[in-house]
């Protein structure tokens, strides 16, 4: 544990931005926590009165159309965009690894399955097909999270494929197979830890894509639906508004997303040269 | 025999190369009449026969694509062979399928020491687990006494204790080596496979990583089947010698005699490539022109040097030259030895 | 001799800078290579041998520099050179090849080709005359069947051929001075052989002085004029070949030859080399780089070394030799 920790904290000297990208993870991630409990209003709560005001000492953020605190919904917003998120980074792994694993590990049939089965998603326009699961399965977060998944299954297959084929010939897999691992065996515990650096990166670029997705779905009016506090649905509704001059409305929201997109590509860099022991002196 | 560890008999290994069919091939080949078109074949391993004893060191050599490497992966068992036997102490190993050999009790029987250290080494296990390896698969050890083997075994090969928790990239050659040897005597295996084990290794690494394998083959009884291309080492390490070829076992004997006095055309071609510092010791040598003749689909009637070899004559092409006794315990595949 | 050197190597000293330190790899390196002599570079790993034939060619690591010394070829010092001046000699007069032929040729380029932008780059050869000139250099390092050879592709060829190509390349331009790193490691013995001797014809033919490095001592001293050895990247030895086994000098060339498989008779009489190779980080390294590893040690090892003449072109640098 002390030499993993000793080890991050060099990364992180060496490189300051990954150190930012920490931070700001880390900032979200309370956001996402604590987030319903320390914002100063509540997200549902309106007030007309109070409606489309600027930013103030009194709201950070400012109003929306229907008086709720930006800041607020905002912070509230970002449990229920890093859960989508993560869930789908989840599924998208669980499949996508487990059979582009295997697609590069045993050849034969199990390629050509895994094969077909991505080529046939991405034959489609990845947003379209997320439109069209979510449409068919139901207007649920859920189902955001299933489509987010089902897309971004092809890259990782592929990633996964192509290190599983590169690793297939090397000593160390003949070497489990002589110490008495089964194939199976030595595909999860062998092949799989070692293109787990790689697929960190993966993960992190996809969080932040599965965010994008998630809001893009909602922006459209499909998966979160309103009142539900979300940066996607916000920063639609906002759109209405900054004709007429009412900026914050979708700014924050949007300024939030770009944040967090930004973090999240920035820590898959710095996560793998933590957890790549090859980085380790 | 039954005194014998390990009895080969007849092993082949033919890979089937090109002549897949296209799914439109395979249609049109349903209307077409007659035989159809058998596939084109690549003999790694052909009709090779030949038998450890109990604490026995065999050394194995030959060239790039003589087939060596198929046939260490063929009785190590991660690879089956299309015909013949493997037969360790009267069990025959054939019977059981390369991709559950895994499972199988006779498993921890053969072992192998790798040629690259490096590359068999997990990256992200350090030393000890992945010493604990094939403790924790084939034995029936609980942990606590794993981990106290780990550390003897690490005594054994001269491996300190505190590079235990290291990960490969952080030892250097001759630790890594040392590494891969204690995870392959870990399960107190029977046969040995040594594939150059000291190849990417300084000299003087070497001498060290010689010398300890030459101890725990005492200490532990254990039979080696040890492949190099150095002939040098070859000689100092190994009880006798088998030399192969395209496939082929081409001679064998003890491996004094067969380097003071070779009898194939190509064993004396391997030796004569040995640099000499002496230049009075530069005598009787044989240089090798041209490249070696295809393993696919080779005519069985010819001999696979011919072509290559100094001497070439109408009985080298017209009958395969079989592996025959031409003293006590020596054999050759040559029609002229 | 009076006759100049193709190559003069003097006190050359070499430092690479890592996150860890600086580490020292060459201090006072210095011999030469007359023309028309094969001069081996023999070490362990970490002697430095490679870093030495890096420095003089001008292609060393982004983090190594020269600190001293000279590396005088054809009247001028090649580590003064600008980038540019290099660029020009390299492949005319100067030339070098490597360990692992078939990645060290371009894999998506013909190997015909490639012979022929050496030739139009350096040679003087045009568009026209390269091709025809390119496979007379593939019948020189006897490349059988060489019009058709010409159009393959790297991979395509056997290691050997290969290493011939190589070779091909670094010959065409007859320079002065071919520099070969470990260019037979890797290969099958008796295409390690048959190698050897393609260069040792060709080199005799042209009168091209030539520089080996490799790890094993009976190759350097079956194929090689005189050996050099290195330690820790210092010269403690040199002398021709048989000199050297039969009377080597110093405790780490004596130790070494103990430790080659093919001149002792049994595993057991061969002995290992005590201790390992200092840490060349620190700054205190003494000035004999092998004697907190030597028994033959005395009080007299503080002094710097000097390398003294122990015999006709025999060279040692120890104070207490054998």
């Amino acid at each position: 544990m002390l030499p993993l920790l000793r080890h991050t904290r060099y990364v992180l000297s060496e490189n300051p931005v990954t150190g930012l990208a920490f931070g700001l993870f880390a900032l979200f991630v309370l956001a996402a926590l604590l987030g319903p409990v320390v914002a100063p209003y509540s997200p549902l709560q309106t007030d007309a009165a109070s409606a489309l005001k600027p930013p103030s000492a009194a709201h950070w953020f400012g109003t929306d159309q229907l008086g709720r605190d930006i800041f607020s919904r905002v912070l509230v917003a970002t449990r229920l965009d890093l859960s989508i998120a993560f869930a789908s980074v989840v599924l998208a792994f669980a499949l996508g690894a487990l059979s582009g694993v295997a697609a590069g590990y045993f050849g034969g049939w199990t390629d050509r399955v895994v094969g077909r089965l991505a080529d046939t998603i991405m034959a489609f326009p990845l947003f379209v097909l997320a439109m069209g699961i979510v449409a068919a399965l139901g207007n649920e977060v859920i189902n955001i999270v299933i489509a987010t998944g089902v897309i971004n299954f092809p890259l990782y297959a592929r990633v996964a494929r192509a290190e599983a084929n590169v690793r297939r010939d090397a000593g160390f897999v003949e070497a489990a197979r002589l110490s008495g691992n089964g194939e199976a065996r030595v595909l999860l515990g062998h092949v799989l830890p070692n293109i787990m650096p790689i697929m960190m990166v993966q993960m992190s670029l996809t969080m932040g894509y599965a965010i994008l997705n998630a809001a893009g779905l909602s922006f459209i009016g499909l998966g979160v639906r309103p009142p539900a506090p979300e940066w996607g649905i916000m920063v639609a509704e906002g759109a209405n508004f900054i004709q007429s001059g009412e900026w914050w409305i979708a700014l924050f929201p949007g300024a939030t997303l770009m944040m967090a997109v930004f973090c999240f590509n920035l820590l898959g860099d710095g996560l793998r040269d933590i957890i790549d022991p090859r980085q380790r002196t | 025999m039954s005194e014998q560890l390990l009895d080969i008999a007849e092993l082949a290994k033919r890979f089937v190369v090109g002549g897949k069919k296209t799914a439109a091939e395979k249609i049109s080949g349903l209307f077409k009449k007659g035989p159809a078109k058998p596939p084109t074949l690549l003999y790694a391993v052909d009709d090779v026969s030949f038998a450890i004893g109990r604490g026995e060191t065999v050394g194995l050599v030959g060239e790039s694509g003589c087939g060596k490497s198929t046939l260490v992966r063929l009785i190590n068992r991660l690879l089956d062979p299309t015909s013949g036997s493997i037969q360790l102490a009267g069990t025959e190993l054939t019977h059981f399928r390369a991709r559950a050999f895994a499972g199988n009790p006779n498993r921890a029987r053969i072992q192998m020491v790798f040629q690259d250290a490096g590359d068999s080494l997990n990256p992200r296990f350090t030393a000890a687990q992945a010493i604990a390896e094939p403790l924790r698969r084939l034995s029936k050890l609980r942990r606590d006494q794993i981990a106290d083997r780990v550390n003897a075994l690490a005594d054994m090969t001269g491996l300190p204790r505190e590079l235990l928790t290291r990960f490969p990239h952080q030892l250097s050659g001759g630790q890594k080596a040392r590494v891969g040897i204690a995870r392959a005597i870990a399960v107190e295996p029977e046969l040995l496979i040594l594939d150059e084990p000291t190849a990417a290794l300084d000299v003087s690494v070497q001498v060290v990583i010689l010398q300890l394998l030459q101890q725990l083959k005492r200490e532990l009884g254990m039979s080696y089947l040890f492949v190099s291309h150095d002939l040098n080492v070859v000689r100092l390490l190994c009880d006798r010698v088998l030399v192969m070829y395209l496939g082929k076992i081409v001679e064998s004997g003890p491996a004094a005699e067969v380097f003071a006095d070779p009898k194939h055309p190509y064993t004396r071609a391997l030796i004569s490539a040995i640099p000499q510092a002496d230049p009075a010791e530069r005598v009787n040598r044989l240089r090798l022109s041209g490249e070696p003749r295809s393993p696919i689909d080779p005519d069985p009637r010819v001999c696979r040097f011919y072509g290559r070899c100094p001497r070439g004559e109408i009985s080298c092409a017209a009958t395969m030259p079989l592996l025959r006794p031409v003293g006590p315990a020596r054999e050759v595949a040559c029609h002229f030895a | 001799m009076t006759a100049i050197p193709a190559l003069a190597v003097e006190n050359l000293s070499v430092e690479f800078r890592t996150r860890s330190g600086v580490v020292k790899v060459l201090e006072h390196v210095g011999f030469s290579v007359a023309k028309g002599e094969t001069v081996a570079l023999v070490g362990e790993s970490g002697s430095g041998k490679s870093v030495t034939a890096f420095a003089v060619m001008g292609i060393l690591d982004a983090a190594g520099r020269v600190t001293a010394g000279q590396a005088m070829f054809g009247g001028a010092d090649l580590l003064a050179q600008s980038e540019r001046d290099l660029a020009e000699l390299r492949g005319r007069e100067l030339s070098m090849i490597f360990q692992n032929p078939r990645t060290a040729l371009n894999p998506i380029r013909r190997v015909g080709q490639q012979i022929a932008d050496v030739l139009t780059r350096h040679g003087g050869a045009t568009r026209d005359t390269a091709p025809r000139l390119a496979i007379e250099m593939l019948k020189k390092v006897r490349i059988p069947d060489p019009e058709r050879r010409a159009l393959a592709y790297p991979f395509e060829l056997s290691g050997g051929m290969c290493q011939r190509v190589m070779i091909a390349i670094a010959i065409a331009c007859r320079p002065a001075l071919l520099i070969a790193d470990e260019p037979t490691t890797g290969l099958d013995v008796t295409t390690q052989a048959v190698i050897m001797d393609l260069i040792g014809d060709l080199a005799r033919e042209a009168g091209m002085a030539t520089i080996f490095i490799t790890h094993d001592l009976a190759l350097a001293a079956e194929h090689c004029d005189r050996i050099v050895v290195m330690h820790a990247g210092h010269i403690v030895e040199t002398a021709p070949g048989p000199e050297l086994f039969a009377h080597p000098r110093h405790p780490y060339s004596a130790k070494l030859l103990a430790a080659t498989p093919g001149e002792t008779v049994s595993l057991e009489a061969m002995a290992s080399i005590p201790g390992g190779l200092p840490d060349l980080r620190r700054a205190d390294l003494p000035p004999c780089r092998y004697s907190e590893r030597c028994e033959r040690r005395l009080d007299l090892c503080v002094q710097p070394l000097v390398s003294h003449s122990v015999g006709e072109r025999h060279d040692v640098a120890c104070w207490n030799p054998l």
